[in-house]
């Protein structure tokens, strides 16, 4: 029996067998820095992407001394690819607002904000309600479940459609009403975040595994998944699959073990992280989704037999271009130049001298850019070219074009 | 008294500035608020924004400029935006944009002679199991098909108060 890998659909997700608020009086119960310790002990890493350990920067933010902290929730999913963070808020509203809740105490925050992508407007009349009847129930406001001092609220800001602005510090800059441009780190958020007070960015996801542990123990979370990377793990899952959907799956899992759940046979290649994460061919399906190797946002995408890989790289590109901030120059006309190039490439008018230098712009972007948006943007673009060399060298115009184009 | 159009226009900025107490900070959710209320931030009340907040307009008008919901002269009644991102792509967004075309007579980027209605494009709307999908203002469609196309759109002007063909 296949327990280890359950699809949302079929209802028995971790989260679906939490019951709101029961993480929430666990942890008022115990001390700042038991809790600190015990999210350290689960070994639980950040699920927005880069994967930093938890505890720490809760232990971070609360080490800092100041007369105000806040924690953010980053609802801000714009990942090509991603919607784990959608099907939380829509469904476990609660458990997002408890982790919110107790990394409050953890960290002495007295205020919350939930930034919420525009494009996810419609799930904020829900969150408002959760809000509002978590404020009259006690479990927000002042005196949290009756612990003396112990306040805190949390508000919704809506972005305005910008990718970048799920970078935290530019989600920072923005939650102050300024471009989403990102700060130059350090300082980081923890020491300098929101105002200039020490502030925890989680991720949706993140923060709804906080209450799972509290009641389900440390031990629980660190048995599950590999030694580097503990636990469980939400994916998104599209493409060309037969059962597209949320799943939750152990980390460690092989791309093979996945695709076969989902109901991937015959794929001839899947990107994971989403645009910004790398393209693994087939052949290296036996690799594992873990933070060490593969895997960022969990969003992974599915490409069948006939699909051109190139029209793919050259769709994140337009992405990419149309993202970036334009604060920093590799960023800004890199991601033109690469585009410009997998356009001559699509067409077969690239020579190799050519090929060879826009390989070379993709490490200076990684190497010089200023955020983790310039960072990453190359790596679709290198790990596509490096797993299908055939369909880029000596190509012909009219090679596999799959799909009508949309224009820009 | 006559009440011209932009003194219409400049007390409803007003008003919303001073619910958010003329907080610098809150530049952001003021201009959201003006988007959805007069369907673009104009350069006249970017200025009534920068005077209230003792900003140049320049300020102003960096922050409107960055953020893709914002926009300076209002668009259609309806605003359409597909999905134009690869999963959804796999999917078949292609013909549900040449039917969007079709049944407007117009192409991505404009807007209705009359005003009604704009088509534009989208990035990942996070609905990537169930493309093709499409945001009609602030609701979201999924698994889109042509044949929707029509009868989607119709609720959108049923809802906006727009005669429908
Ligand atoms: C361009 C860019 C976009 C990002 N978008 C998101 C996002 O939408 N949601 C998210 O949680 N993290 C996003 N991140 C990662 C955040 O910067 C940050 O690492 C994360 O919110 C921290 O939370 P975690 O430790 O719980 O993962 C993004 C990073 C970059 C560079
Ligand atoms: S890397 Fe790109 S998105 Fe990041 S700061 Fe530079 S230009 Fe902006
Ligand atoms: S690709 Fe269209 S919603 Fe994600």
């Amino acid at each position: 029996m296949d327990t280890a890998i359950r699809d949302v659909h079929e209802g028995d997700l971790t989260f679906s067998t939490q019951p709101a608020e029961a993480g929430l009086e666990l942890a008022l119960e115990q001390q700042p820095g038991a809790i600190i310790d015990l999210v350290d002990q689960s070994g639980l890493k950040g699920c927005g992407g880069a994967g930093f350990p938890t505890a720490r920067k809760w232990r971070l933010a609360a080490e800092q001394a100041a007369d105000r902290r806040y924690v953010v929730c980053n609802a801000d999913e714009s990942e090509p690819g991603a919607f784990k963070d959608r099907v939380i808020l829509e469904r476990y509203p609660d458990l997002v607002l408890d982790g919110m809740t107790i990394a409050a105490w953890a960290i002495g925050a007295t205020s919350g904000v939930i930034y919420l992508r525009g494009e996810y407007a419609f799930l904020r009349p829900a969150l408002d309600d959760c809000i509002a009847r978590r404020r009259s129930t006690g479990t927000l406001g002042l005196d949290v479940l009756g612990r003396d001092g112990f306040d805190f609220d949390v508000i919704i800001h809506l972005g305005a459609g910008a990718y970048v602005c799920g970078e935290e510090s530019a989600l920072l800059e923005s939650l102050e009403g300024r471009r989403g441009h990102p700060r130059n780190r350090p300082p980081y958020p923890v020491r300098s975040g929101l105002h200039g007070k020490p502030t925890v960015v989680n991720n949706v996801e993140t923060l709804a595994w906080v209450p799972c542990i509290i009641s389900n123990g440390a031990g629980w979370f660190r048995s599950l998944g590999t030694a580097q990377s503990p636990g469980l793990k939400l994916f998104s899952i599209s493409g060309d699959v037969d059962r597209p959907g949320v799943y939750e799956l152990p980390m460690g899992t092989t791309i093979a073990a996945l695709l076969d759940r989902v109901g991937g046979a015959g794929a001839k290649a899947v990107q994971v992280g989403g645009a910004a994460g790398i393209c693994v061919p087939a052949e290296q399906f036996d690799r594992a989704l873990t933070f060490e190797d593969v895997t960022a946002s969990g969003a992974v995408i599915v490409f069948g037999p006939d699909r051109d890989m190139l029209q793919v790289a050259e769709n994140f590109l337009e992405f990419f271009v149309a993202e970036s901030c334009g604060q920093c120059t590799p960023c800004r006309i890199g991601n033109q130049r690469l585009l410009e190039g997998i356009r001559d490439i699509r067409r077969g008018q690239c020579s190799t001298d050519r090929l060879s230098g826009l390989l070379d712009l993709c490490e200076t972007m990684r190497a010089t850019s200023k955020c983790g948006l310039g960072q990453t943007s190359p790596n679709a673009f290198q790990s596509i070219i490096a797993a299908f060399p055939g369909d880029v060298v000596g190509r012909s115009a009219k090679s596999l074009t799959w799909v009508q184009e949309v224009r820009s | 008294m006559l009440v011209t159009d932009s003194d219409r226009l400049q007390a409803d900025v007003v008003a919303i500035v001073d619910r958010h107490h003329r907080d610098r900070s809150a530049l952001l959710t003021i201009l959201e608020e003006i988007q959805h209320c007069q369907r673009a931030v104009t350069p006249f009340a970017q200025q009534v924004v920068a005077d209230l907040l003792h900003l140049s307009p320049s300020q102003v008008a960096s922050v409107v400029s960055f953020y893709g919901f914002l926009e300076t002269q209002p668009r259609g009644r309806v605003v359409i935006r597909l999905c134009r991102t690869i999963s959804c792509q796999m999917q078949g967004t292609q013909r549900i944009a040449r039917q969007l075309e079709n049944d407007f007579g117009i192409r991505f980027g404009e807007t209705t002679p009359d005003g009604a209605v704009s088509l534009g494009w989208a990035h990942c709307l996070g609905m990537c199991d169930r493309g093709p999908a499409m945001l009609v203002d602030d609701h979201l469609y999924t698994e889109v098909t042509p044949e929707q196309v029509h009868t989607i759109v119709a609720d959108a002007r049923r809802a906006a108060g727009l005669p429908i063909h």
